[in-house]
């Protein structure tokens, strides 16, 4: 155990903390990324809440979920021992410091980036993770005609919910759910929120603009011929495809709805 | 006293084999009772340091530098040449030795020589294991290059950082024995005593440059591995750094002096631009294997250049002299250094010189873009390109280089014996800072072989044979020999910061500099050279009045370490000029312009001069005391060096 | 024909390492630009000494861009504005008529400031000696062409051992960190054929003496391999974290 210890304390075996918790995490954007886009759905809300239901009771998930959660509180918190770590090591600073002429803007701002990411996080969890997890979302009911396909959306009180149910009864699919559809199209009627979220992706945008790549690096994964395809994805997919889907979603709530 | 070089008997081929078994041996269990002093971590210092360590001795090892890795022969481009005959084209031991002696036009000891011939296969293999990354073949074994005018492709390299790879090899080396505790490493320290206590050298004395501790260091041996004395003509291809200090030092407490005035000036160099220049960048000699050297055909034409009323480009190809192929049509540009740097310096003395100063020669790669294609050319000769695109700010694929000579090397040295001990016991003396191997001229690519035969494969068993004698009892450092030296430093560094002249150190070292390049420089005089002698007493007795050193002792000062240096040249400059003076023959790099041939090539004189000179101290400011071994040639014979 | 210029310098002055140090500006009058940027500074040490000032003190000894002593920061950079280069191949062509330079020593912790521009680099030497070496004593060595090693290999290896150890790639680092140092010399042996008997201690024990140090931890921004004079690439740094990891998590051998 000495030697793991030792490892992991070493400025090597703490930044392979932050890129293994980094790569996690995302991995997780794009199962995320992909569950959301239920939101573009013209069903009232009714595959996002299924979805939704899924992802918070399905157990590997669930198990998963936890992993993501402990992940993103190690990255922060390694990411502050590290800054820590690092100002010590430079005691007297710069008087002139042309940083931008020999590393990239991002790769120089991960600390800034990835602050204003949790401070996105949290308040995207307390905005629908906290509240879906305490009842404080509406709740709905979905009745589809198996024949004509056509479903009908009912608010119901929170006396008449149990729990999430799926039947078919007469023909009719009905579905009883938390309605976080509805919380996002509310909550995304705040343009202050909509500016945070936008913003909050172009953070992530350069934050896996380096964050990306820079894992592979520090796991020594660097090969000639694989690591022009880990910076195309790193740049392409993570750094633009999937921040500008995930800033999609309240802009496109807050100019539809 | 009479020089016994102690040449061992028998023929010369057994000659090393039969020494070493003669030699007396250490008992593996007294080892760690002695201490050994290596001043110096460059090729010959980490090397010898190492290889003392691995035997089992303590070792304290001393630089100036910083770090043991800057030493100079970090600088060292070109390669390193081993007689391995891996091209199987024709080389042998006895090739190399044949070479080395001639090229040093007769001016070496043969046994000397031929030892280092025959232990340069295995600093290849040395620096093979230590993972040293010379330049291979596809077939993933070493590559060869012809070198500096050899017939035979002997030279191994590392691109053009050579001595860099070998140094950093043998620095590895040393860092091993310094984990191992077996080396103490003194970053920041200078030599500037040597203590010699009952005839025997048993210390040095050093001053630690970050906070000026003077203190003293007792050992069983002393081994100065100091490097050369180029440094005192201001201008050379030396680092900033470089000094004679440590050897003189050792000069004024008995180490004879030998061939002072042997200095090799290297002919590819960038010109100097300016008074503010500081020190001259060599570009390796390889690239004479391409280059074509070539002045304008007349002054009138050179004039036109300089003036700028035309461009290299309108000289046309029959206005061009490529003088070395027309003076030596078998070598062509490939002629020793000396050679070479003697006609361009002939060029420009016609008024044929070129580039704004008119003190340079072009040397053109036009020709070999046109026949290997400029991809290739870069891939041989990249960074030499750009680094004379750095400095000059010309790019040299378009247009020809400026060259012109530049000091690069001292041949002379300390007198050493065939086990490299100076006159004083116990003082050993390792590779440039000593005068064995190279005569008056010192092959390309053989400085990195000489640095490293000496620490690596010579010193260990020569220095075992002293300690063996004398015994492992521990050094008595309360002996007064040292607080003597000790003292006599204190005072010495006293009397320059009590000066407070009008003029720095620089200032000094630039007038030196002046003075031996006009009068001891690639062509010398009678007439110059008494006059220089004059001129440099003049300027030590005015430094030793006028000179200003700032701040104290006991601080970071490099006023104060300049001016300790500078003080020895100015006692070497005149030592050099003695060694000129009584050398009434032209040899290697020494020319004297009273002895040359009927086509004004250098003209030895083997009757007279066929020793080594080695020049006695005998108290500041007095005419020091020639001593000569005679060099006895059994294996070669003597010619007169032709590279027509 | 050399053009001539007058600038104005703001240097770091510390008397030595207890001093606090602060920036001083001088003038550097009539510098020509073919001067290199250490001859500007020996034309002002001149002139301050003959006022009776003590020079500015700064580190240098080739000044042909190969023995890594010299180190200055130069306008915000290491070794100044140009890449590829060590200070003593800067010219004063890279500068213009009237400019402010401001010159400032390396910083990092494990470089304390030995007096104004110069400072201890000791910490190299040490994670040097901790493992940068293959353990083979003087003679009773196999023939050289005994070790072939494929040319691709070999060039890489000599890639990474052209690092001059000027630490250029600290004073970089807005971390301080010195992997692109160390991982040079971990790669260059773990490269070669010679390196394969100490390859995993020997990264481990470098990597050790490293953090001993204080040396900051990579966070891959590449600063160093842009302003490496030797232009040592970041790959050595994946490299030798791939070595050091190997040796943790798959290897039995200890650092010795």
């Amino acid at each position: 155990m000495g030697n793991f210890k030792s490892t992991f304390s070493s400025t090597l075996g703490k930044k392979l903390i932050m890129a293994l918790t980094g790569l996690f995490l995302c991995t997780f954007l794009i199962v995320h990324l992909v569950g959301n886009l239920q939101i573009f759905s013209h069903d009232g809300g009714k595959a996002f809440n299924e979805y939704s239901y899924f992802m918070t009771h399905f157990p590997p998930i669930k198990i998963i979920s936890y992993l993501l959660y402990a992940s993103i509180i190690i990255h922060a918190v390694y990411a502050l021992i590290l800054t820590l770590h690092n100002q010590k090591a430079r005691p007297v600073k710069y008087a002139v410091y042309e940083g931008g002429k020999n590393a990239s803007w991002s790769s120089r701002n991960m600390g800034i980036l990835g602050t204003v990411l949790l401070i996105f996080i949290v308040t995207h969890m307390a905005n629908f993770w906290f509240k879906y997890h305490n009842d404080m979302v509406p709740f709905v009911e979905y009745r589809t005609s198996l024949q004509t396909g056509e479903t009908t959306v009912k608010e119901i009180p929170a006396s008449e919910f149990r729990d999430f149910v799926k039947y078919v009864d007469n023909g009719v699919e009905i579905v009883r759910a938390k309605d976080l559809y509805q919380q996002v199209s509310y909550a995304f009627q705040n343009v202050w929120l909509v500016i945070l979220y936008v913003v909050a992706m172009a953070a992530m945008g350069f934050h896996l603009y380096h964050g990306f790549w820079s894992a592979f690096q520090t796991f020594g994964w660097d090969h000639k011929k694989y690591m022009p395809i880990v910076s195309f994805l790193g740049v392409w997919v993570f750094a633009v495809l999937i921040p500008l889907g995930f800033a999609a979603m309240p802009l496109y709530v807050y100019f539809t709805k | 006293m009479i020089l016994d070089a102690k040449i061992p008997e028998g023929p010369l081929a057994e000659k090393w084999s039969k020494h070493k078994f003669n030699l007396k041996l250490v008992n593996p269990a007294n080892k760690r009772k002695y201490t050994v002093i290596v001043v110096g971590t460059g090729l010959a210092g980490s090397s010898a340091a190492a290889s003392l360590a691995e035997l089992g001795y303590n070792v304290k090892a001393f630089c100036f530098q910083d770090s043991p890795r800057r030493a100079h022969s970090i600088a060292a481009q070109g390669g390193i040449n081993a007689a391995k005959n891996y091209r199987n084209d024709g080389d042998s031991v006895y090739r190399l030795f044949y070479d080395t002696i001639k090229g040093g036009d007769y001016r070496a000891r043969e046994a000397n020589v031929y030892r280092l011939a025959e232990v340069s296969v295995d600093i290849i293999d040395q620096c093979v294991a230590q993972g040293v990354p010379f330049a291979r073949e596809y077939g993933g074994l070493l590559d060869n290059r012809s070198f500096g005018g050899a017939q035979v492709s002997r030279t191994f390299y590392a691109r053009g950082q050579t001595g860099q790879q070998l140094l950093l090899g043998a620095y590895s080396a040393l860092n091993r024995q310094i984990h191992e505790g077996k080396v103490k490493m003194y970053n920041r320290h200078e030599m500037l005593d040597v203590v010699v206590a009952d005839g025997k050298a048993q210390g040095i004395v050093t001053r630690d440059l970050i906070d000026g501790t003077i203190e003293t260091h007792a050992a069983h041996a002393v081994l100065l591995c100091t490097g050369g004395y180029g440094n005192v003509f201001y201008l050379s291809t030396n680092a900033m750094g470089c000094n004679v200090t440590a050897a003189w030092k050792a000069h004024k407490r008995g180490a004879y002096f030998a061939n002072p005035c042997f200095t090799q000036i290297h002919p590819t160099c960038i010109p100097v631009t300016g008074d503010h220049q500081s020190k001259l960048t060599l570009m390796s000699e390889s690239l004479r294997n391409d280059g074509r050297v070539w002045a304008p055909k007349t002054p009138e034409m050179a004039e036109r250049l300089r003036k700028g009323e035309i461009k290299v480009a309108d000289i046309k190809e029959e206005d061009r002299d490529y003088f070395l192929e027309r003076k030596y049509p078998s070598f062509g540009n490939l002629v020793p250094r000396d050679v070479a740097s003697r006609n361009a310096k002939e060029a420009v003395d016609e008024g044929k010189g070129v580039g704004s100063s008119g003190k340079a020669v072009f040397l053109d790669f036009a020709d070999a873009i046109k026949r290997l294609g400029e991809d290739t050319v870069r891939e041989k000769y990249g960074n030499l390109f750009d680094m004379y695109y750095q400095i000059t700010d010309e790019n040299p694929y378009k247009q020809p280089m400026r060259i012109y000579p530049a000091v690069h090397y001292t041949m002379g040295g300390l007198w050493v014996d065939y086990n490299l001990q100076t006159t004083v016991q116990g003082l050993y003396c390792l590779g440039e800072a000593n005068f064995s191997d190279h005569g008056a001229n010192r092959l390309g690519a053989s400085a990195l072989m000489q640095g490293l035969a000496d620490g690596y494969f010579v010193i260990p068993y020569t220095v075992g044979d002293y300690l063996a004698t004398i015994g492992p009892k521990p050094i008595d450092d309360k002996h007064p020999a040292f607080a003597e030296a000790k003292k006599s430093v204190e005072e010495k560094i006293a009397k320059l910061l009590s000066l407070k002249g009008t003029k720095t150190v620089d200032d000094y070292h630039r007038e030196l500099g002046i003075i031996m390049w006009e009068y001891c420089g690639m062509a010398r005089n009678e007439a110059g050279l008494t006059k220089a002698k004059g001129l440099i007493r003049e300027l030590r007795e005015d430094f030793w009045k006028n000179v200003i050193v700032l701040g104290k002792n006991e601080e970071f000062n490099q006023s104060l370490e300049k001016a300790i240096r500078v003080a020895d040249f100015l006692e070497l400059g005149e030592l050099m000029v003695d060694d000129a003076l009584q050398r009434r023959e032209s040899c290697g790099g020494h020319f004297r312009e009273e002895s040359q041939t009927e086509e004004g090539e250098a003209k030895r004189d083997d009757e007279n001069f066929a020793f080594a000179a080695a020049w006695e101290y005998k108290g500041y400011g007095e005419q020091e005391e020639l001593h000569k071994e005679e060099l006895v040639f059994e294996n070669v014979k003597l010619t007169q060096r032709s590279y027509k | 024909m050399s053009k001539h210029m007058n600038l104005t310098i703001k240097v770091w002055r510390q008397k030595n390492v207890q001093d606090k140090g602060g920036f001083k500006t001088y003038k550097a009058d009539n510098i020509a630009d073919d001067m290199s940027f250490l001859e500007m500074l020996d034309v002002v040490n001149e002139g301050l000494t003959k006022k009776g000032e003590d020079p500015i003190h700064f580190d240098h000894d080739c000044r042909e861009g190969i023995c890594g002593m010299c180190s200055l920061y130069i306008n915000g950079r290491p070794h100044g504005p140009k890449t590829a280069i060590t200070t003593c191949q800067l010219h004063m062509r890279s500068f213009n008529d009237g400019e402010t330079i401001t010159i400032e020593p390396w910083r990092s912790g494990a470089f304390p400031v030995i007096k104004d521009l110069a400072v201890d680099r000791t910490a190299f030497d040490r994670i040097q000696q901790a493992g940068g070496y293959v353990s083979v004593n003087t003679g009773g060595i196999p023939d050289a062409n005994e070790i072939p090693v494929p040319k691709p290999i070999a060039d890489e290896a000599f890639n990474s051992a052209t690092c001059i150890g000027c630490g250029a790639c600290v004073a970089a680092c807005k971390n301080g960190s010195a992997m692109l140092f160390v991982s040079a010399k971990i790669s260059q042996m773990a490269l070669l054929p010679q390196g394969q008997q100490e390859r995993y201690q020997r990264a481990q024990a470098m990597v050790n003496q490293m953090d001993t140090e204080g040396f900051g931890s990579c966070t891959n921004t590449g600063a160093c391999e842009v302003e490496c004079p030797k232009e040592i690439s970041l790959t050595n740094i994946a490299r030798m974290n791939r070595e050091y990891f190997t040796a943790k998590f798959f290897k039995e051998e200890e650092m010795h």
